[in-house]
């Protein structure tokens, strides 16, 4: 590797780190969109990633291969918990629910003394790393790619545009909303493990309302015409606030901003193409 | 002790109630889950903070005048925000992400502006001994407390019951362009409704930062979790149900806080959240119509 090279990895590799993190998030996001549901415990999934990985791997001393896995559990868990009832009701029910998952788990890590309480947990082993937070990436890019252009892409598509119309035609709504809900957790959760084995230290505020929202943000900037759009969205609203670093405290204002003028001015995104997909 | 944690319990989850209140009335009549709710309360405690502590107003009259300020910004707000989706009919989501995304600005703007830390209202608002009953012992901030809540419904019932503008929120309630099309003049209620479910949030506000005497910008979030319990335990837009489900939350925290442990009464609350939803989802009432996916 040349120095230069090494060197810029080395100053910026936490906002390496945080694109790929930040684009896997991005892309939980966009699975729950694109069935026309809004689930706002991406941040509450990717804590449950966060702090099950990290005590499996601080209190159980497992190896990595196994603790990402592993990693997922607890979010489906959750997920399956919350969405299987919310999800036969109007939109409005999953999205409030979940809101208040993220409440909830963020107490509960305040209080419970086992996984550090206030001071959270520190001294997490980097076990991730650029290789295998971009490796997930890409790999949940290509499934999402994949999937979008078959039948099931289509059948999601049909659900987000009419859910009424695609149940007549066939379309089994329920599962796949529900499917939809548990690959996000997964993916949050995922994305949970990875960052919590990079930054050594993870706390009970890193994954509250305001991560949640940062998460929603990611896709609504980036549109869901494609599943490229909402990782671009989170690479950009990843890099704006390390270039204007003066305004630091305004970093929340601006993605709050960004949610209000996207979708009452800008439906599809920045970037609206679909994908091409064969007559059936 | 179990009598003394009741009343507790009760006039907390009288609070609860006042704000769940103005949530559910803003979904039954505008259908729309309006996140900056929580803001609404939040900016309610500031200025009663700012009325008490820099201008050195009795609590009685904070009270009120923060009620009415803040419901003049929840009709700002909604106007900026909510108006056009309601004119051009958008989906119920698109409201909830909008007023979520402001709510954060909001919140992040506030904090920016007063900063993060916890303040508290001058020890004189509070002032008084606390009065005894027999076992019981009652703080003048928990008596402003019955005063207002006993006040503020009683007076919202009595609109939605007994008076025309009750009659035409109904109706709005009921089916929107039918009322439109009756000469109901829709935009201006919707101002109305906004106006109304400011004043009870705020007010909330207000008695919630006395009866803890914490007030910081993001204390309207922990709050909403408790208005989505009350509202989903009522049942979505039922009036009488969030004020069931309201105080019946707050003898549950009060009573969870008491014997088990204070820092399970959030987990104790959603727990209630979730099983309500997998038996009884449209609320423990069981009176409003659920749409179903």
């Amino acid at each position: 590797m040349p120095i230069w090279l090494d060197d810029f990895l080395w100053t910026y590799q936490n906002v390496v780190y945080a694109l790929g993190v930040n684009g896997l998030l991005g892309l939980s996001m966009y699975v729950v969109l694109s069935v026309g549901q809004l689930s706002l415990g991406q941040a509450a999934f990717m804590g449950l990633g966060a702090y099950s990985s990290a005590l499996l791997t601080l209190k159980l001393h497992l190896p990595f291969a196994i603790v990402l896995p592993a990693s997922t559990i607890a979010p489906v868990l959750f997920a399956l918990a919350i969405g299987t009832p919310t999800l036969r009701l109007s939109g409005v029910y999953l999205a409030i629910a979940t809101i208040g998952l993220g409440e909830v788990l963020r107490a509960a890590y305040l209080n419970i003394d086992y996984v550090g309480g206030a001071l959270g947990i520190s001294g997490i082993p980097e076990r991730a790393g650029v290789v295998s937070i971009y490796s997930l990436l890409i790999l949940a890019l290509l499934g999402f790619w994949l999937i979008g252009r078959s039948a099931i892409g289509r059948a999601m598509e049909a659900i987000r545009e009419d859910e009424v119309a695609a149940a007549t035609m066939g379309v089994n709504v329920a599962r796949y909303r529900l499917g939809a809900l548990l690959t996000s957790a997964v993916l949050a959760g995922l994305a949970g493990a990875l960052s919590a084995h990079v930054s050594s230290f993870i706390g009970p505020n890193e994954y509250g309302f305001e991560p949640a929202v940062t998460i929603l943000s990611y896709a609504l900037l980036g549109g869901i015409g494609s599943p490229f759009a909402p990782v671009i969205g989170a690479w950009i609203l990843t890099l704006l606030p390390e270039m204007l670093r003066g305004f630091a405290d305004l970093r929340l204002v601006f993605n709050g901003v960004i949610i209000v003028l996207a979708v009452l001015y800008l439906p599809n995104g920045i970037l609206p193409w679909t994908m091409r997909r064969r007559a059936a | 002790m179990l009598a003394q944690q009741l009343t507790n319990g009760v006039l907390l989850g009288s609070t609860y109630a006042l704000f769940a209140l103005g949530f559910t009335l803003m979904f039954g009549v505008l259908r729309v889950v309006n996140l900056t709710y929580g803001f609404y309360f939040s900016a309610g405690a500031f200025v009663a903070l700012f009325l008490t502590r820099n201008v050195g107003w009795p609590i009685w009259a904070a009270l009120p005048a923060a009620a009415v300020a803040v419901g003049a910004i929840a009709v700002v707000l909604d106007w900026l925000l909510l108006a056009r989706l309601r004119r051009i009919n958008a989906p119920e989501l698109s409201s909830l992400m909008v007023t979520l995304g402001a709510v954060l600005a909001l919140y992040a703007g506030m904090t920016a502006w007063l900063g993060p830390d916890i303040r508290r209202l001058p020890a004189e608002v509070l002032g008084g001994e606390a009065m005894i009953f027999g076992p019981l012992r009652i703080t003048n901030a928990q008596i402003l407390v019955l005063i207002a809540t006993g006040v503020m419904v009683t007076a919202l019932l009595a609109l939605m019951r007994l008076t025309p503008i009750g009659l035409a929120l109904r109706a709005m309630a009921e089916n929107p362009d039918a009322a439109g099309l009756m000469g109901i003049n829709t935009g201006r209620l919707a101002a109305l409704v906004s106006f109304i479910c400011g004043t009870l949030a705020g007010a909330g506000g207000v008695l919630i930062g006395l009866n803890f005497n914490a007030i910081q910008p993001y204390m309207g979030e922990a709050m909403m979790l408790r208005g989505f319990v009350v509202i989903i335990i009522g049942g979505l837009g039922d009036i009488r149900g969030a004020l069931i489900a309201g105080v019946l939350l707050g003898v549950i925290e009060v009573l969870t806080a008491g014997y088990v442990s204070s820092g399970l009464k959030e987990a104790v609350a959603f727990a209630i959240l979730v099983v309500v939803l997998w038996t009884r989802p449209s609320g423990l009432f069981g009176r409003t119509q659920i749409r179903r996916a």
